[in-house]
C-alpha cells in the first residue's frame, strides 16, 4: 500500500463519523419525520460535515467530483478508499 | 442520481494477509444475502412503495448497502494484497485466480456468480417489506458465522459494524411495514 498521511487519515475519519450521525439520523427521519429533537441533531451535523469537508477538501484534495479543483485537476490523485490503511 | 464520495463508511482494516477469510467474506460481496443483493433488492423495490417514508426508507438504506459492498470489497482487495498463485491455489482461491486474478468478483463464497435470482420484487409492498426484514436477518446471521471465522481486529470491528447495520435496518423497514399497512387501512376517498 502506498505512504499514507496521518493527519489527513485523522481528518478523514472525523468527517466518517460525523456522517455516519448524518447517516444514522437521515434514516431514523425518513419514518419519524416529526420528530423535532432528531431533526435538529441532524441539521447540527450536517453543518460540521459541511465545514469539515470544505477544509479537508482545501487541504487534500476533493472527495467528489462536484467540487472546485486546482490545475491540474486534483480529484484522481486524493487517496482511493481501499488504499488507506485507518 | 449518486455521487461517489471518496470515503468509507466505515473503516476496513486488516493485520496481515489472509486468503481463507478474503475466500468466506465473498459470501457478503456477491451471496444470496450479499451487499450488493441488499442493493439491488432496495433500489428496485422502491418504485412501488405507496407512501413517502417507504420510498424514502429503501432508496436510502439501498444506497448504504452499496457503501457496505464496498467496505466488504475493500476487506477482500487487502486481505488478498500481493498473494502470490501458489497462495490463492492454497487458499481454495485457485478457480478465482484462474479466472480473475487478483480481481474481485461478484461470487459467493463457493465461487456461485451474483444472479438477479437472489432478490425478489413483487409489486406487493407488504411481501416486499416482509422479504427486506428477513434479508436483514439472513445478513446479520451471516456477519456473526464470519466474526467467528477471524480472528483479525481490523476484520472483526468492521464486520460488527455492519452487523449492526442489519439490526438498525431490520427496525427501520419494520416502521415502513407498520406505515404502509396502516396506509391501507384507510379508505382514500376525500369527497
Amino acid at each position: 500500500m502506498p505512504n499514507q498521511n496521518a493527519s489527513m487519515i485523522e481528518k478523514l475519519k472525523e468527517i466518517m463519523a460525523v456522517d455516519f450521525a448524518v447517516w444514522e439520523l437521515s434514516l431514523f427521519l425518513d419514518t419519524h419525520p416529526e420528530e423535532r429533537k432528531a431533526l435538529e441533531d441532524h441539521n447540527k451535523f450536517v453543518r460540521i460535515s459541511y465545514q469539515l469537508k470544505s477544509e479537508f477538501e482545501s487541504n487534500y484534495g476533493p472527495l467528489r467530483l462536484d467540487c472546485i479543483s486546482p490545475f491540474p485537476y486534483k480529484y484522481i490523485n486524493s487517496p482511493w478508499p481501499w488504499e488507506i490503511e485507518y | 442520481m449518486w455521487y461517489y464520495e471518496k470515503k468509507l463508511q466505515y473503516p476496513a482494516n486488516v493485520s496481515k494477509t489472509d486468503l481463507n477469510m478474503a475466500k468466506f467474506l465473498y459470501a457478503q460481496y456477491g451471496g444470496p444475502d450479499s451487499e450488493l443483493a441488499a442493493a439491488v433488492r432496495y433500489l428496485t423495490q422502491r418504485y412501488t412503495m405507496p407512501i413517502p417514508q417507504a420510498k424514502a426508507l429503501l432508496t436510502d438504506i439501498g444506497t448504504e448497502e452499496l457503501a457496505h459492498w464496498e467496505i466488504i470489497g475493500t476487506l477482500i482487495y487487502k486481505l488478498t494484497y500481493g498473494a502470490t498463485p501458489e497462495q490463492m491455489k492454497n487458499a481454495g482461491l485457485g478457480d478465482h485466480y484462474s479466472q480473475h486474478d487478483n480481481a474481485l468478483y461478484p461470487h459467493d463464497a463457493a465461487g456461485v456468480p451474483f444472479t438477479a435470482s437472489y432478490i425478489a420484487s413483487s409489486g406487493d409492498p407488504i411481501a416486499d417489506l416482509h422479504e427486506d426484514l428477513a434479508a436483514e436477518q439472513k445478513a446479520r446471521a451471516t456477519y456473526e458465522r464470519l466474526i467467528t471465522l477471524t480472528n483479525d481486529t481490523g476484520v472483526i470491528a468492521a464486520l460488527s459494524f455492519l452487523r449492526e447495520r442489519e439490526v438498525v435496518h431490520f427496525q427501520r423497514f419494520g416502521e415502513a411495514l407498520m406505515l404502509v399497512q396502516e396506509h391501507y387501512q384507510h379508505k382514500h376517498i376525500f369527497y
